[in-house]
């Protein structure tokens, strides 16, 4: 690529919309580019002040409740109908103004409402999406045979490998003496960021876990399951945290705990 | 389906992103009172529109309403006045009255710069033309995706990312004078 096209790519370099191989292009490009170096470090500390020492003006608290006065708890409808179920046991027969049709309009409402209800409560959240995600990212490392880029129970091999391939340095640490082993390392690509993945084993089980730099508060683990693997999440230190395994759902959490522990050090 | 279950799918759904609605709203009008009544106004649309929403992002879905409603808005009544407009409230806002400023970079040097920086900042992104301030506001301020922006602006992915590159950059050069001498 050449350096105007570079050049072009910055900004979507700063804030990681690149997809992995144009990032590792720029990368290396900036390596051997004082020009792009000094628009890159321009745009990325353009981003930080915004972010940082901009005012965020939040809705002052009345102005939901004034929006709420405004939208009428049922819209008008051409044919006002009051639907009212029949007390017992006065209006239960033939003398009810309530007709079988009416009940039967009543029940297909009410069918249709805890449909809605339904789909509403199954529209999948970001976490439930990450969670898919992950758990096919984890199974496609067992398949195409790929588990590592860096092969290495040393976690000062790992952790350099990283340099350069990512923006942002992931925290290393092998836990085989708490029964977890580290055995490497690979990029990989998640939620729309490239992610470091660490690979860990447990007896026979491995570990994929997902490191990104993330923007919210800390938040604490999580376990979700799909498909019989688990997933446990958290974010710490400005960073996400997704471990997949098959193993099982309390070694995971274990696995978690022991990791939150270690990094918070 | 049924009113009440729109109802309440709206209050779950959409109210949540009030505060987005409002940022953004603010950034585009520069003026809080103009904010509220156009917040106001769009979400009344958004609940009128709202069978049509079948997304799963509704935050992007009601601060495309929002700027929708604020460019028919811009159009119909200030396209002359807007440049000059500038809403005292909202440009002698101190930091007291910017709830949730979040301070995450805590090097001295910057620390010592913090306090004009906040106000030149403030004040330049306000001053940037509105093509580069509203995507500055919804990537800097909202986090939301180049695809996020792409949608609501309705413009292609490439051009938000040059948008923004040019918009940091005139940020840069507005900053740049004051920036002297420091």
């Amino acid at each position: 690529m050449e350096h105007s096209e570079i050049m072009e790519l910055l900004p979507a370099y700063v804030d990681q919309e690149l997809g992995i191989a144009e990032t590792l292009t720029v990368q290396s490009h900036l390596d051997s580019c004082p020009e792009c170096r000094r628009e890159y470090a321009e745009q990325s500390a353009l981003s930080k002040c915004v972010r940082t020492e901009t005012a965020y003006f939040k809705a002052p608290p009345d102005l939901a409740a004034r929006i709420a006065a405004h939208i009428p708890d049922t819209l008008p409808q051409d044919k006002p109908r009051r639907i009212s179920l029949p007390s017992f046991p006065a209006s239960w027969g033939l003398s009810s103004n309530l007709s079988w049709l009416q009940v039967g309009t009543a029940m297909a409402t009410l069918l249709v409402a805890v449909w809605s209800a339904g789909l509403y409560l199954n529209l999948p959240t970001a976490d439930d999406r990450i969670t898919e995600e992950a758990i096919s990212n984890h199974v496609r490392s067992l398949q195409a045979d790929h588990l590592t880029d860096v092969a290495s129970t040393d976690q000062h091999t790992v952790k350099p490998w990283f340099n350069g391939k990512l923006n942002f340095a992931p925290t290393v640490i092998d836990l085989a003496p708490q029964g977890f082993v580290l055995e490497g390392g690979r990029l990989d690509y998640l939620d729309g960021h490239p992610v470091a993945a660490l690979i860990y084993r447990r007896q026979k089980h491995p570990i994929n876990l997902y490191i990104w730099p993330a923007n919210g508060k800390d938040a604490g683990p999580k376990a979700e399951s799909s498909r019989g693997y688990h997933v446990v999440h958290w974010t710490a230190d400005e960073m996400h945290y997704w471990a997949v395994s098959d193993v099982e759902e309390s070694e995971l959490l274990k696995f978690s705990g022991i990791l939150r522990l270690a990094t918070h050090q | 389906m049924t009113d009440p279950i729109k109802n309440r799918r709206f209050h779950m759904l959409v109210m949540p992103h009030l505060n987005s609605a409002f940022n953004l709203a603010c950034w585009l009008t520069r003026s809080r009172h103009d904010a509220e009544d156009l917040v106001q106004e769009a979400s009344l649309r958004a609940f009128r529109f709202f069978d049509g929403f079948h997304g799963d992002d509704a935050r992007a879905w009601l601060l495309t309403i929002v700027r929708n409603t604020f460019y028919t808005w811009y159009q119909e009544n200030h396209a002359q006045q807007q440049n000059t407009l500038f809403d005292e409230e909202f440009h002698s806002l101190d930091t007291t009255d910017a709830v949730d400023m979040h301070y995450r970079d805590n090097n001295p040097e910057k620390l010592l710069l913090r306090k004009d920086s906040e106000r030149q900042l403030q004040q330049g992104l306000a001053a940037l033309p509105l093509e580069f301030r509203e995507v500055m506001v919804m990537r800097e301020l909202e986090d939301l995706s180049y695809k996020q922006i792409a949608g609501i602006v309705d413009i292609p992915i490439g051009t938000v990312m040059s948008r923004l590159g040019r918009g940091r950059k005139l940020l840069a050069k507005i900053l740049a004078p004051a920036n002297q001498g420091e």
